[in-house]
């Protein structure tokens, strides 16, 4: 019992994460922990999808279960849970079932690696980020399935163009990636450091990305300004490409193909396909940020930096839930007074005052240190939440041969060109040197 | 299209076709279904296509399945009885059905509806021309994946639909003429609310055209795809803008002015290529040109009646007579035959979706399959008056 003991608190001193100190038991529990937050995400995601599109589209949006439709989301899982589950006579049932399980797999696999937080992660691995793109790839393996197995034409016809748009947009997301891996094998700070001849060595891990960056003392997006940029951009293109969401969710078109590879699931495989699909977006997002924006470090941390500037930004985290707070109650009080309205006006209230506490909770330091980390990180990463939603609300969508050649023709070469100059601005001492000794 | 059963047993079989088709290998063929059931279809549209990958080889149109006999019924119904179902054919662009029937009837009774009435009728149907347009612009933006205008459009057709409402009761199906003249005096501040909502829309327009025009995905996917020719329109008897859109100015609001378009100062939007893209900014110009024409009605309307002297019970003398309008997705023929009795010995619909429709396997053929969705939407055909 002792051993029990000493082995779990053992990990409580450790500046590691729990996979890189080897322990099991802080590792099951991160698991879990992420397991929850990614599901909560995902949910909170659904909701906000909606209400955000139902606005830019000048209409409510969910309404009825629950204040402003907050649960929503949680009604649409029971009814997805109770719904038959449909398999086509014809489907071949082995692959047909395997399909969304290796999907979701791969899509929440990924997150063993993505680091919340300088310790916030399950674990380091020093291929993080080659982990990361090979196993998000893996879910093509899972649409082709779906496709094939359902033995009908839309979904093959979803599967082919999800595949073959997938596989393309890998290798300009790919590029973009390996440019951001030269970058941190500098040792320069500021945007054009470069930090003498010998440069240091590169890494993959990805906490060792954003440590990097703490390091130059410049998120990447900025670094060789505007090559980070350019980069960051066509990983941004990419990743939308990626995970088959609007503009280019020719996948699963639903004007076209009706639902494209997931036309024949229904119930609860069709949600396992949708929590992928979001899980994956979460997943390439958090790539982007750990890659360009600093990953769970403060905004600015140069311009403002010092003990003062980091006091007022440890407050953001809990000002932020305060004002989430002050939204429900404010509507909360706009709720019309009709006695049919009192649960949900109970209900807005009862989650303010949860936010509330959250917030007040965050306002102190003990908490505050070791949550604005993954305070940071989420915030980065709902902002892309966001663009992805917005994407949906203004673009037509692509057609298949535009957007092959947008990845094949535009992207590549961008990718290839940035990679190249990235590599010229990195080794720029040492090929000054060959000059001057050619010379 | 004649024996549907006919021909799609030709098409699903794939190894009758590869034998027929020595160009393609029938492992390459493939033979989707699309509709009636499908998102993008508007309605009950069934659509076989064949395809090799995503390229379009070929498609055949199946329709009827909103059949409902409206030419049949005509038959057993009075001159004025049958008025109300014409408004079923084309539910997006009822009140522009009403008018082709009443003036087609108007012509084989020889009377002439009063100057008030035209004024009127004019002045509805250009408003029925936006709403169908809008309702086109809102459902073609969604098949090509922008789904946002659908409801800015839906939002700003709500306006003409309440101003509809007030006039005559009905939204959708108004049956809002009469032979003869109109159903209703047009109802207090009329004038002022059919003003206010020009001014409202005039720059709703660009609000569309912002979002839409100059957009560099919409224009990818609609630049050069399904473009038919000049004399192809002219073959098959495509109508409306899709013909305008392949540079033939012909209208028939100028062609051959009915009610009292003559009196009214438009232009007629042309486009140049025939493409989707043309036929976008073609009804796009169209709306802004209807805009022009309310104005001008309004600021004109006339007062007096608004019946001409038609018999209570209608007995047009025999004879046959065919007349023709501009509807929103072009020329709307109604040819009555009469034997001299209460009821109609004949009426035949030439509907302009129905015939558009024809035009669908020619612009499809080589494009893509995203192409096909592209495409139906911008044909702009209704089922309910493909099928009657």
């Amino acid at each position: 019992m002792h051993a029990i003991i000493d082995y779990i608190s053992s990990y409580l001193t450790s500046d590691k994460t729990p996979g890189a100190a080897g322990n099991m038991f802080w590792v099951l529990v991160y698991i879990m922990l992420v397991f929850a937050g990614l599901s909560v995400a995902v949910i909170a995601m659904n909701w906000l999808e909606r209400k955000i599109l139902a606005h830019m589209q000048v209409r409510l949006g969910p309404m009825r279960v629950g204040p402003h439709g907050l649960l929503q989301p949680i009604a649409d899982a029971i009814k997805l849970l109770l719904k038959e589950d449909i398999m086509p006579a014809e489907a071949d049932g082995f692959v047909f079932w395997m399909a969304p399980l290796i999907v979701v797999l791969a899509a929440f696999t990924v997150f063993v690696v993505v680091p919340f937080g300088p310790t916030h992660a399950i674990t380091d691995m020093n291929i993080g980020i080659l982990f990361m793109l090979g196993v998000s790839s893996l879910s093509v393996l899972g649409i082709v399935m779906a496709g094939w197995a359902s033995n009908s034409h839309y979904p093959l016809m979803g599967a082919l163009r999800s595949s073959a748009q997938m596989v393309s947009y890998e290798i300009a997301m790919g590029l973009a990636v390996v440019s951001v891996i030269l970058v941190t094998s500098l040792h320069g700070s500021g945007l054009y450091g470069v930090g003498g001849a010998g440069a240091g060595d590169g890494t993959l891990s990805m906490i060792g990305i954003v440590r990097a960056q703490q390091e130059q003392g410049v998120w990447f997006i900025f670094k060789f300004f505007p090559l980070g940029l350019i980069a960051f951009f066509i990983f941004a293109v990419s990743m939308v490409a990626e995970t088959n969401r609007a503009p280019f969710d020719l996948a699963e078109a639903e004007s076209e193909l009706t639902a494209g590879f997931h036309t024949e699931y229904s119930g609860f495989r069709w949600s396992l396909f949708f929590l992928a699909e979001y899980s994956a977006m979460i997943a390439v997002s958090s790539i982007a940020v750990t890659l360009w924006l600093g990953g769970w470090l403060r905004p600015f941390p140069n311009l403002l930096n010092g003990d003062t500037w980091d006091q007022a930004f440890s407050f953001i985290p809990g000002i932020t839930f305060l004002f989430f707070a002050a939204i429900c109650f404010y509507n909360a009080v706009r709720m019309p007074k009709h006695p049919l309205f009192r649960v949900q006006t109970i209900g807005l209230f009862g989650f303010g005052v949860v936010l509330g506490l959250i917030g007040l909770a965050l306002f102190v330091p003990a908490v505050s240190i070791r949550v604005q980390d993954i305070f940071w990180f989420a915030a980065k990463v709902s902002g892309f939440m966001y663009v992805y939603i917005w994407f949906r609300g203004t673009f037509p969508r692509y057609r298949f041969d535009q957007l092959m050649q947008l990845g094949w023709k535009v992207l590549l070469p961008m990718g290839l060109g940035v990679l190249i100059l990235t590599a010229i601005f990195g080794l720029w001492p040492s090929i000054q040197q060959l000059i001057q000794r050619l010379i | 299209m004649t024996d549907p059963n006919a021909t799609l047993a030709h098409h699903v079989d794939i190894a009758d076709l590869a034998a027929h088709d020595k160009t393609y290998l029938d492992a390459n063929e493939l033979v989707i279904n699309m509709g009636p059931q499908h998102p993008a279809t508007h309605g009950v549209l069934r659509v076989i296509l064949r395809l090799d990958g995503e390229k379009v080889l070929g498609l055949e149109c199946v329709i009827g399945y909103l059949h409902r006999g409206v030419e049949k019924i005509g038959e057993h119904r009075t001159y004025t009885m049958f008025n109300p179902y014409v408004d079923r054919m084309d539910y997006v662009a009822a009140v522009s059905n009403g008018l082709g029937y009443c003036e087609t009837v108007e012509k084989l009774l020889n009377v002439e509806a009063p100057p008030r009435a035209q004024h009127v009728r004019v002045i509805l149907t250009e408003l029925n021309r936006i709403a169908s347009h809008q309702l086109w612009l809102g459902t073609h933006a969604l098949d090509i994946g922008a789904i946002t205008p659908l409801f800015y459009t839906f939002r700003d057709r709500e306006e003409i639909l309440k101003i509809y409402e007030k006039y005559c009761g009905a939204r959708l199906t108004t049956h809002a003429f009469r032979i003869g003249g109109l159903q209703y005096e047009t109802y207090t501040g009329f004038e002022k609310e059919v003003k206010n909502f020009l001014n409202f829309f005039r720059p709703k327009i660009d609000e569309y055209e912002e979002l839409l025009t100059t957009n560099r995905i919409w224009v990818e996917r609609t630049k050069n795809v399904g473009a038919i020719s000049a004399e192809d329109c002219i073959a098959l008897g495509v109508t409306g803008p899709v013909l305008r859109a392949s540079g033939v100015k012909w209208d028939l609001r100028k062609a051959q002015p009915y009610a009292n378009y003559k009196n009214f100062d438009f232009d007629i939007p042309i486009g140049e290529n025939g493409d989707t893209y043309d036929r976008y900014l073609v009804r796009m110009a169209e709306m802004r040109q209807s805009v022009r024409i309310i104005e001008q009605a309004v600021d004109a309307l006339p007062e007096g009646p608004i019946m001409a002297k038609v018999p209570k019970v209608m007995k047009p003398p025999a004879g046959e007579v065919y007349h023709s309008i501009e509807a929103p997705k072009g020329e709307l023929g109604y040819f009555i035959v009469s034997d001299g009795s209460t009821q109609p010995y004949r009426v035949r619909v030439r509907p302009p979706s129905f015939v558009n429709l024809q035009a669908l396997d020619l612009m499809c053929r080589g494009e893509l399959v995203a192409d096909v969705i592209a495409v139906i939407g911008t044909l702009d055909i209704v089922l309910g008056e493909v099928d009657r």
